[in-house]
């Protein structure tokens, strides 16, 4: 239960490891079109099945990364690979992703359940079924007494997780959260945490967070990817050894506090560098 | 160490937990409705919201009646809110007939507003380039006093309510054009992003996000154009003049200006304005009832 040093190249070590990555990042950089080059040169091998952070200090690129992982803005350097995905009719990969933004970002005139179904309804999935679908995600997140509510009456706790469920829904290979539960308060915080560890022991997708919260992507991770600003690049790569589930007394235990110490550290040399 | 791992519940990051959803889902906090006293159905400041106005308005009148008696004002000067009344009631058999006609025009202009102005402004937030030709074009429209082209209109189209109806079209589809392209405009672009996210095509976008999150925008829109369709129905009929049977309110105020019948006047004034009163009161449930699940414009403050 020790936290390794960092490492240029990531080792495999977390459970599922077997096989090629889900997404494969190599050498990718992104230049807005004022000038301003928010990443560079990122490489990042996500296995299957893990659950990593992008942690680092406001505006050092990590959101920019992640939307790139998305789809949302192509890299203007490098390449996204995916190895194991299938391939559409136009030979393009399928991302196959569920996306989680800072704000709940639902549509206000649509209930939970409409919201849920979003996606599925996109992709042309027949009414009936993705009712099913949508009525169990919600029920996942602990929302089934909630299906014909408008987001405008949920609280912000609870608009989360429709929005988790509405990523869920899919059932997507790689689950992207940026920044999620930055606006809550810390009670609600933790509790949305342990339910996203229990949602993914449960499911088995891999897992890329978004934070600039070291104890949070210590409670949660397997491994944590720490960058710094100007250009946002890769300084470090931490692995969290701690067993699995976690829960409260984890939070208290010699071995939290000794990851958040060195994940800590690095975030310090990420702020310098 | 040891007691710290004691306390804490085994269960606690289980998938159960998941399930259970304790913080701030439960009952307790969610949002309740305040439950006020009513009177006929109507909240008390409901009734402050219908009272206030009407006692001022009869507080004015009475003034007015008082006036116009005292001082012996002649009834073709200045009739008395009674006259006015009891005309409107001698005349309805006229006036009716014309109101109808007006309210005609209104309606179909008000209409041709909607689907036009609805359609192009779809059409401008598909493509840049349409609006970018265009738009200038519609700004035009809206900027040239009514009451200059309304003759030429009147020259060209043969038929006078035709020409009617389009001089109130054109003074009445400028608002929900311009609304509806700020609402199309203004959907989340963090949803716009999830819609590319999950491979919408362009329809998809529209239909799911576009035109939902335009309605609010288009409703207002709607109320300032069903005003102004009125209002363009009546000026462009001052400009026409048209006799014969097939005449709108603004020729029976006309007509009755000419005949010194100032009491009719004012009557066919009264319709008019109750006119314009109802169409925005419709209007305004049309949107309340459309809006009343989500939208903030359609909400009470909870506090």
């Amino acid at each position: 239960m020790t936290a390794r040093a960092s490492r240029t190249t990531p080792a495999i070590v977390a459970r599922g490891a077997a096989g090629r990555p889900v997404v494969q990042l190599r050498g990718v950089g992104k230049r807005y079109s004022n000038g301003t080059l928010a990443v560079a040169g990122v490489d990042l091998d996500l296995r299957a099945g893990e659950f990593a952070s992008l942690l680092g200090p406001s505006g050092c690129g990590k959101s920019t990364v992640l939307r790139m992982i998305a789809g949302l803005g192509e890299p203007s350097a490098g390449r996204i690979d995916w190895p194991t995905a299938r391939h559409d009719w136009r030979d393009q990969p399928v991302r196959d992703v569920g996306f989680v933004f800072q704000e709940p970002t639902l549509m206000p005139w649509a209930t939970a359940l409409q919201n849920v179904m979003l996606p599925l309804r996109l992709e042309k999935v027949a009414l009936r079924d993705a009712t099913d679908r949508a009525t169990a995600a919600l029920n996942a997140v602990g929302l089934g007494a909630f299906l014909s509510a408008y987001p405008r009456e949920l609280s912000g706790g609870m608009k989360m997780r429709v929005s988790i469920a509405r990523a869920l829904v899919t059932e997507p290979r790689i689950l992207l959260l940026d920044e999620p539960f930055a606006a809550l308060d810390e009670i609600t915080r933790h509790k949305l945490n342990d339910d996203l560890l229990a949602l993914w022991a449960k499911a088995g997708f891999t897992v890329l967070f978004v934070t600039h919260s070291v104890f949070e992507s210590v409670y949660l991770s397997q491994r944590i990817v720490v960058m710094a600003a100007r250009p946002g690049r890769i300084i470090a790569d931490v692995a969290i050894d701690a067993p699995f589930p976690r829960d409260a007394a984890f939070r208290t235990s010699v071995a939290y506090a000794e990851a958040c110490k060195v994940v800590s550290a690095r975030l310090a040399e990420a702020i310098g560098a | 160490m040891t007691d710290m791992a004691a306390r804490a519940s085994p269960a606690s990051a289980g998938p159960a937990s998941a399930a259970s959803a304790g913080d701030g889902t439960d009952e307790a906090n969610r949002p309740v409705a305040v439950v006020e006293k009513r009177w006929l159905g109507i909240t008390v400041e409901g009734w402050q919201k219908i009272l206030a106005p009407i006692a001022i308005g009869v507080i004015v009148l009475g003034l007015w009646e008082f006036v116009v008696r005292q001082a012996g004002i002649a009834h073709y000067i200045l009739p008395g809110p009674l006259l006015i009344f009891r005309t409107l009631i001698t005349d309805w058999g006229t006036l009716s007939g014309s109101l109808w006609i007006t309210l005609q025009i209104t309606g179909l202009a008000l209409l041709a507003a909607v689907i036009v102005g609805g359609m192009l402004s779809i059409v401008f937030t598909q493509s840049k380039w349409l609006e970018l030709s265009l738009f200038p074009y519609a700004i035009i429209l809206q900027v040239t006093p009514i009451v200059a082209i309304a003759p030429l209109i009147i020259i060209w189209v043969n038929d006078t309510l035709l020409s009617l109806l389009i001089c109130a079209w054109i003074v009445a589809f400028f608002p929900i054009l311009s609304n509806t392209i700020l609402g199309l405009n203004s959907a989340d672009h963090n949803l716009v992003n999830l819609f590319q996210l999950y491979g919408a095509s362009r329809w998809q976008t529209l239909i799911y996000l576009r035109l939902p999150a335009a309605l609010p925008y288009f409703l207002g829109g709607l109320r300032i154009s069903g005003g102004l369709a009125l209002i363009g129905a009546v000026v462009a009929e001052f400009v026409a003049g048209s006799g014969g049977t097939a005449s709108g309110l603004a020729f029976r105020i006309l007509e009755a200006g000419y005949q010194l019948k100032i009491p009719r006047m004012f009557a066919a004034l009264v319709m008019v304005s109750m006119s314009g009163i109802a169409i925005f009161l419709v209007l305004s449930l049309i949107s309340h009832l459309l809006l009343r699940r989500w939208h903030e414009s359609a909400m009470r403050r909870e506090n």
